[in-house]
Formats: C-alpha cells, sequence, structure tokens
C-alpha cells in the first residue's frame, strides 16, 4: 500500500519535475485491487474456491458457483482471446470515446476491460483476437503518485 | 374451465410517451382503472394490490395508487426487480390467487422516466487529491471508461457480440433488422411512444451509441403505466358468459434469477435465465414455441432480441440470424415478435413494461387489437429482463368459452 501521509515542507521550497524524477521514481497504486503491480510486470490476481475452481474478482461470503467457504488467490493468464465487445461512442461526461469495451477469455477467467492500441472501429477489432495484459498510467494525484490502470493489448 | 386456473380478466395501459405535467401516481391510477374497467370490476372487488416501480422503489406507490382510486384496506405489495418488474408485480398477484390467499387482484406496473439517458455509466470524478481505493475492487479513479463499460447500450452490445462470436451468421446487419421490424411494426400501434418507419440503412447509419447498437437500434427511456386485473378461475365461473369470454388464461407464470457462469461477474448473462424460464414456462403451459402466435419479448436493444430469438427457442440453437433473415419474427412471419413495436419503439417506461406485453398478448387473442391485430391469435408469450438479474416468462391463452 502506498504511503497517503506526507510530511509538511516548506511552502517555497519547490522541486522542479525533473529534480524530482531523478531523485525519486512517482509512487504507483494500481486502478483495482485486483491488478497487481509485481516486479516482473502486472496480473490479475482472483479469489478462487478452494472447492470448485470458480474466481471472483471481489470478495465473496461464500463461493456463488458451490457455496463453499474458502478461498485462495489466483493468478489469471495474461493471455486471452477476445469474446465480446462494444465500440462505446456515447458515455458518460468526461470519458474518452470512441473506446473498446472488450469481454476476453483468459484461459477460462473471464475479464472485462478496455481493448486498447488498436482503432476503435469494427474493421479493426475482430471477434476472436489475441490479446494481452498491458498497463499504462491513468492519471495521478496531487502527490504525484500515479495510477496504473490495464486494458487488453493486440499479441 | 379447471377452478384453480388463473386469468387476465381486465387489462389496460396507458399510450406510452413523456408526461411532464402528470406524476407517476396519475400515470398508474389511469391504467389500473382502466383494468377495472376493462374486467366489469371495481376496486372494492380486489383482494391485493401488486405494484411495480423501479426509480421510485422507496415511494409506498401502491399505497399513493390506493389514495387515487380507492383505499380499501387490502394487502399492497410493491415490488421492484429491475426490469422485470412489472411481471413481478403481476406474478405477486397470481402467486396469491395460487395460494387461495385471494380471489382477485390487481397488478400495476409504473414509471415515470423523462429523458434520463444511458441508465448507467459513472460520470468521471476529478482525481481525487490523493488515491485512495474505495469500493468491492478498491479502485481508486473511476473504472467506467478504463475497464470497459458499464452503459446499458454497451453492456447489450456486448451480449450481441458474444452471440456473433459463438454463431455464424450473425453480424451488425442482423442486428439492425431486428429495429427495423419493430419500427415498423410501431406504426400500427395508437399506444407506441414512436410511430415512424425507418429504412434499414437509415437503421444502420444512424448515430452509433455502443457498436452495434446505433441510437435506432436502442429503447427511449419514457413515461406510462398498465394494469391488469387477475382472477381465479373458480370465481370467473360465476361470473356472466360475456365476462368469461374476454378472459384470457394465465398458463404459465415463471420468474427466474441468473444462476452462476463464469462470465457473470464480468459480463452480465441474459440468456441462461431466459432459457431456464422459457423452458419451465413451456413445461407448465403445455405448449411448445411453434405453438405461439405471437411473442413479446425484451428487446431493450436490438442485439438483445436475437438472443431471446434462440434464449426462447423460437429459432434452432444458434440460428437466430437466420431466423431474422428468414422473416419469420415480422408480423407477416411465422412467429410475430413485438407487434407492439417492442421497448425500441413502443417504449419501455421500466416497470410498466412486464404488464404492458401482457395488455398486447390479450389484447390479440381477445382479437381486440385493430389493425395490428394478428389474425386468430389463440397462444402468446411475454417475456421481460431486468439485469441483476431477473426474467419474467408468461403464457397466455384465449379463453376456450
Amino acid at each position: 500500500m502506498a504511503a497517503t501521509r506526507t510530511t509538511k515542507k516548506p511552502a517555497k521550497k519547490k522541486k522542479t519535475s525533473a529534480t524530482r524524477a531523478r531523485s525519486k521514481p512517482p509512487a504507483r497504486v494500481p486502478l483495482v485491487d485486483y491488478l497487481v503491480l509485481g516486479a516482473n510486470g502486472a496480473y490479475l490476481r482472483a479469489n478462487e474456491c478452494k472447492s470448485c475452481g470458480a474466481r471472483f474478482f471481489d470478495r465473496r461470503n461464500a463461493c456463488a458457483a458451490c457455496g463453499g467457504r474458502e478461498f485462495k488467490k489466483a493468478r489469471v493468464k495474461s493471455r486471452g482471446e477476445l469474446v465480446g465487445f462494444s465500440i462505446v461512442h456515447r458515455a458518460a461526461p468526461g470519458i474518452a470515446v470512441p473506446f473498446v469495451s472488450g469481454i476476453v477469455d483468459c484461459g477460462g477467467t473471464t475479464v472485462r476491460a478496455n481493448v486498447i492500441d488498436v482503432e476503435a472501429d469494427p474493421e479493426h477489432v475482430k471477434l476472436g483476437m489475441k490479446l494481452a495484459l498491458a498497463t499504462y498510467v491513468s492519471g495521478s494525484d496531487d502527490d504525484g503518485t500515479e495510477c496504473v490502470a490495464f486494458g487488453y493489448a493486440p499479441a | 374451465m379447471s377452478t384453480d386456473s388463473v386469468w387476465i380478466l381486465g387489462t389496460n395501459m396507458t399510450p406510452f410517451g413523456r408526461y411532464p405535467d402528470r406524476d407517476a401516481v396519475d400515470l398508474a391510477a389511469a391504467a389500473a382503472l382502466g383494468a377495472l374497467d376493462d374486467g366489469r370490476v371495481t376496486i372494492h372487488d380486489m383482494d391485493i394490490l401488486g405494484c411495480g416501480t423501479l426509480f421510485q422503489a422507496s415511494a409506498g406507490m401502491g399505497q399513493q395508487l390506493q389514495k387515487q382510486i380507492g383505499q380499501t384496506g387490502i394487502p399492497v405489495y410493491n415490488v421492484s426487480n429491475a426490469c422485470a418488474t412489472g411481471a413481478t408485480a403481476l406474478r405477486t398477484v397470481i402467486m396469491a390467487i395460487k395460494a387461495g390467499e385471494a380471489e382477485m387482484g390487481l397488478a400495476v406496473g409504473v414509471e415515470q422516466m423523462g429523458k434520463m439517458g444511458l441508465l448507467a455509466g459513472a460520470e468521471k470524478k476529478p482525481s481525487k487529491h490523493v488515491f485512495a481505493p474505495e469500493g468491492r475492487y478498491g479502485a481508486v479513479q473511476s473504472v467506467d471508461g478504463l475497464l470497459g463499460t458499464a452503459t446499458m447500450p454497451g453492456v447489450f452490445g456486448q451480449a450481441g457480440m458474444q452471440y456473433a462470436h459463438d454463431n455464424d451468421g450473425v453480424g451488425f446487419e442482423q442486428f439492425a433488422k431486428v429495429a427495423y421490424k419493430n419500427h415498423k411494426h410501431s406504426t400500427l400501434n395508437p399506444l407506441a411512444q414512436y410511430r415512424k418507419e425507418f429504412p434499414l440503412a437509415d437503421v444502420m447509419g444512424s448515430p452509433m451509441m455502443s457498436y452495434p447498437n446505433t441510437l435506432l437500434m436502442c429503447c427511449p427511456t419514457g413515461d406510462g403505466a398498465a394494469a391488469a386485473v387477475v382472477v381465479s378461475g373458480e370465481r370467473l365461473q360465476s361470473m356472466p358468459k360475456r365476462v368469461q369470454k374476454r378472459a384470457v388464461k394465465v398458463s404459465a407464470s415463471v420468474l427466474t434469477s441468473d444462476p452462476y457462469v463464469e462470465s457473470g461477474q464480468v459480463q452480465p448473462d441474459v440468456n441462461t435465465l431466459t432459457r431456464r424460464a422459457a423452458t419451465e414456462a413451456y413445461e407448465a403451459a403445455g405448449v411448445g414455441p411453434e405453438d405461439l402466435d405471437l411473442v413479446e419479448l425484451h428487446d431493450c436493444f436490438a442485439t438483445a432480441e436475437l438472443l431471446h430469438y434462440d434464449n426462447l427457442q423460437l429459432c434452432e440453437e444458434g440460428g437466430a440470424g437466420d431466423f431474422i433473415d428468414s422473416g419469420a419474427p415480422f408480423r407477416d412471419g411465422s412467429t410475430p415478435v413485438n407487434v407492439s413495436g417492442g421497448l425500441i419503439s413502443k417504449g419501455h417506461p421500466i416497470g410498466a413494461t412486464g404488464i404492458a406485453n401482457v395488455y398486447e398478448v390479450a389484447t390479440h387473442l381477445r382479437g381486440e387489437a385493430g389493425d395490428r391485430q394478428i389474425k386468430r391469435a389463440k397462444v402468446g408469450l411475454t417475456h421481460v429482463i431486468g439485469l441483476g438479474s431477473s426474467c419474467g416468462v408468461h403464457i397466455l391463452e384465449k379463453a376456450a368459452v
């Protein structure tokens, strides 16, 4: 967990972004808690039912498939296939359009995320296309902490 | 008629549209009084009231309605079940009659939405001063637009493309034909919110909302109400023959929720619960899809209607593309679907929809549908589905008297 407490600095002392970049890379937090920013690359981590293997990205009191009460952490495969999508042209204010909302089958675990690094039109987005998890910085807060989001890019 | 059977005695709906000068209670009252008058009964004959509304679910709509049309002290069940809200209100009354707790009851569905827009999808908030995880997924930013979409045209667009992924012969044009058909059908329905036919090219060329759903492939938001008086077979037997003749038999009333499927946590599964509800309904009614003279199904988006051809077993498994291409669901086809214009053109005031489709089918079975009458209609099916999910299916049959 990234530190959220900051020490007060003298108001006038202001580092330039260049010196800050040299001294210390910005802190990074994942967009959602099931995205793990590991040292050897990012991956998605699900709660897996110990009884039947059903996977959930949020916490469950009991398994929705079999009722089992015990879960373990499971790493989701990073490569997948596009099994459904919509190219979104109208969204809530502030959301950049068009974007591709994809349903991706990652070796038996289905994930929803944007399909990135592809033209957002039906000529380029194809059902069955092979994709791989990719991360990018989706914003930063006032402390300079960066948010890392994930999407799926053509593999 | 068997004494344990259940019947629609009267039914009514307001024209769907926008009523800025009336409130939901006014609309509910209009439909409720219309249904009572249609059944030649009064609120004093009712043993139970089921009232469905989604966006005013905590408003005590049933009791507000009673203040407009008669406070008789009967039990009121206010229900809310996404887009299956109206069907749930109807089924609540049907269950009470089947259980022997009521002989006659009133079901009402109502919604006043105005221009609500996309119904989901969070507005992007300005970045917080400091990122802090929020909600069940520990999100530090709004995920809508980053991790796909939660807007309805998008979710149903994805559902359609999943079907296209699994089945050959399904694509943008097949989905667009659904909307072409329903807009065309609506020109004959004076109760529809829109009554305008568009060439297929215009449907495909209208502004893209969420591929493959263009603007003309999405249902509008709107206002309206629908109501039905439900009666036991035993009570109906004691009524005059002319009343019995217009009664419509409820041969099946089924409500399901979504069973677990692997992908359900990221993409609502609208198929499994619909297929299950239809199978149970056919079994209860002792009829098959080939016996249906008309179907009113939940075409919230053109993509959805195509899936439900398959889920309701109107076509061979995987054959929904061929089904629309063959012309089968057009009003002159073998299985007319959404001759009212469907949600796409008749409109979709959410709480009203699951009773308005019963009004439509019952009106055809009675032979009172005017210009849009499906000739010699004897059996019809209604279907609604609400995301979350909930599915209601009713099979209705013409009275044999």
